[in-house]
């Protein structure tokens, strides 16, 4: 008996043991919060997990999930559709944000006050973005097609989140409109790091402002911008919230994109195993987002001098 | 023909004005040094000159042509930084042949003033590493580089050496001198460093406070200093600066009276400059007040000081002596020095003719300056 807590208390005593000893309380809250529920998850897009039948957990199928995703083409074209409204809020997020970055770095009073205000979209619920998104492009009572028909633009009731595309652009709007500024105020930062002989330098070595911006301030800060990429394609290729409130995938899957069609499958028709195999394709499509923004990021800091 | 010439220059930020109608003349190819402590205006003037800031009134001249509304681009300068400013994105080669690309050469071009430019320089090894990959005397002189290929009419150096260190950049010194025997060119060089500017310099333009307290060669400044300013800016150590009373009387050349009863005649060519009674500050180098025999000995006329060594710097070749007359501390220099010990009481000569006298309460030299 004495030997054994003997043991003990020099087993804890020992200096080699003791920090795991002491993060083995997190270790267990992980394992319990995140790896049981992932391999458990994982597990059932190998069965045809039914949330009404309990008992198609314990049935495996392989890769039948995964081989009948792969051959629907619903799905392919949600996922397509996700990665084009990847690439085109992306883009004219990282667009606008270098403009406005831009125009506020410019601005010598009331830059603070600025800056603020441009984060207010950020702050709202992107559900409550969704419905006041929702109710302008509302072909009845839509703000907008009023306005267009009062100023006389159209007299048509133009089907905004109906047609295919049109939602698709109102989704988009709905989207940039939101997470803009997060391009912005990385820019900004960049902006305020970047040191102003060089820019002096340049203007010295005969350039136009439009040749600094190219040459020099571009290439400074496009780390930034990857960073920003990053983290909004990650946010982006997980779009759910605003879809869902504005268009709810529909109609007819016009504008379902992957995870709408993933919520769908999973509690809407109650096929949790194959929409956790959705899941697992549509994560595999963020970590290569995520893996091809940091090579970028890399590439671009080696490029600016840094050691990556 | 490249002049450069600024006329009554004035720069204002709100309602401070640092800098105050200064007017200098720049002959082609001259090598000009501003030279001044931080604050004085200097590096605004030569920004100003670069077309980095605005001129609140006045006129500069490149050549012939008013630059006053002309961007940077368009005055046909180049300018080299105290942080370097290379583009870090960019190789030694590519922020040499920069200027070039912008103002469209073509590659054969570019590629030859480049290798040229790192031929005169030494950094053709260095052509294709990035300016992080550099030790800060290579980038320097990737900077000087960058600044050569252009062929420019002015060279614009903004305390370029300040970021080295001192053996560095005594050897940048000389590159900077070498360069410009070779590139021939108008150059402004803006310094606090007092041996920068007279090693150098052409000419040197010595500012405080937004004015021009003296223009002239290395050896004007240094043998006629205008003011007390100027003499206790220029040479090392700094000329001593001591408080005296003239004393003439009727039919003698008279004598400067210092604290402690020290008496020292005035200077023949000085004898005319004062009068009985009036108050002077006397300006004496630490080169022309040595202990005996060890220091001036071709003097034409010699006083000779006791004074007691407080502490001894020594240098090798000579040793600095700090002493005291009255509350002022002194500097001395000591030729062929043997060790002094604390407060050891010796005897000096002091080289008459070769002091200065400026007047008590304008600062100014009574002689005037050689530019008037």
């Amino acid at each position: 008996m004495t030997t054994i807590s003997l043991k003990f208390s020099s087993a804890i005593q020992s200096k080699k043991s003791m920090p795991y000893l002491l993060i083995l309380p997190a270790i267990i809250v992980i394992l319990g919060v995140v790896l049981v529920p992932l391999l458990f998850s994982f597990y059932t897009s190998f069965t045809p997990f039914k949330l009404t039948k309990p008992d198609s957990l314990f049935v495996f199928i392989g890769f039948k999930n995964y081989i009948r995703i792969f051959s629907d083409m619903a799905f392919w074209e949600a996922f397509g559709r996700t990665v084009l409204f990847l690439a085109v809020v992306i883009n004219l997020e990282f667009l606008l944000g270098l403009g406005i970055a831009l125009m506020i770095n410019k601005i010598t009073h009331g830059q603070r006050v600025l800056r603020t205000i441009m984060m207010f979209p950020m702050m709202f619920s992107p559900i409550l973005v969704g419905f006041q998104f929702k109710f302008i492009f509302n072909d009845n009572i839509g703000i907008l097609n009023n306005a267009l028909q009062s100023l006389g633009v159209t007299d048509q009731a133009i089907a905004w989140l109906v047609d295919r595309w049109l939602a698709f652009g109102a989704i988009s709007f709905a989207e940039i409109w939101m997470s803009t500024s997060i391009f912005a105020i990385l820019l900004l930062a960049g902006l305020f790091s970047m040191p102003q002989e060089p820019l002096e330098a340049a203007q010295v070595d005969g350039c136009n402002s439009w040749q600094i911006f190219k040459h020099i301030t571009l290439p400074f800060i496009m780390p930034f911008a990857f960073i920003a990429m990053t983290i909004r394609s990650l946010d982006v290729a997980r779009a759910y919230d605003i879809v869902d409130v504005m268009t709810g995938g529909g109609p007819a899957g016009r504008t379902e994109l992957l995870w709408t069609m993933i919520a769908r499958t999973g509690f809407d028709n109650a096929n949790m195993g194959r929409a956790n195999a959705m899941a697992y394709v549509s994560i595999i499509l963020s970590i290569l987002f995520t893996y091809y923004f940091f090579r970028k990021i890399i590439a671009a800091r080696k490029a600016m001098g840094g050691d990556a | 023909m490249t002049k450069v010439t600024l006329k009554n220059i004035v720069k204002k930020y709100g309602n401070l004005e640092v800098v105050h109608s200064i007017n200098i003349d720049i002959a082609h190819n001259e090598f000009i040094v501003l030279v001044g402590p931080s604050g004085c205006g200097k590096s605004t003037t030569l920004r100003m000159v670069a077309g980095l800031e605005d001129i609140t009134s006045g006129e500069i001249k490149i050549g012939d042509r008013v630059v006053n509304d002309l961007a940077p681009r368009d005055r046909n300068i180049s300018m080299i930084f105290q942080n370097y400013a290379l583009y870090p994105h960019m190789s030694v080669r590519e922020n040499l042949g920069f200027g070039l690309k912008i103002a469209k050469h073509t590659e054969a071009v570019i590629t030859e003033r480049v290798d040229e430019a790192a031929e005169m320089l030494g950094l053709n090894e260095l052509l294709e590493r990035r300016p992080a990959e550099l030790s800060g005397g290579q980038r320097q002189r990737v900077a000087m580089g960058r600044a050569i290929v252009r062929n420019p009419d002015v060279f614009l150096f903004d305390e370029p050496l300040s970021n080295l260190d001192a053996k560095l950049r005594v050897q940048m010194r000389t590159e900077i001198k070498k360069l410009h025997k070779r590139v021939k060119n108008t150059i402004i060089y803006v310094t606090h460093d007092q041996v920068e500017a007279m090693t150098l310099a052409d000419r040197i333009v010595i500012m405080r406070d937004g004015f021009i307290e003296q223009i002239g060669t290395p050896l004007d400044v240094f043998n006629f200093p205008t003011n007390v300013f100027v003499a206790s800016f220029i040479g090392s150590p700094p000329m001593n600066l001591i408080e005296a009373t003239v004393d003439i009387k009727a039919g003698q050349r008279g004598n400067l009276l210092f604290p402690e009863d020290i008496v020292i005649p005035v200077p023949e060519r000085l004898k005319n400059a004062v009068k009985h009674g009036q108050k002077v500050v006397v300006g004496i180098r630490a080169d022309d007040l040595t202990p005996v025999n060890h220091g001036i000995d071709d003097a034409s006329e010699k006083a000779d000081l006791n004074l007691t060594v407080h502490i001894s710097e020594p240098l090798g070749t000579e040793t600095i002596l700090f002493c005291s007359i009255g509350e002022q501390e002194i500097q001395c220099k000591m030729l062929n020095p043997y060790p002094v010990a604390a407060d050891e009481k010796m005897k000096f000569k002091l080289a008459i003719d070769k002091i200065h006298l400026f007047d008590h309460a304008s600062g100014n030299n009574l002689l005037g300056s050689l530019n008037g």
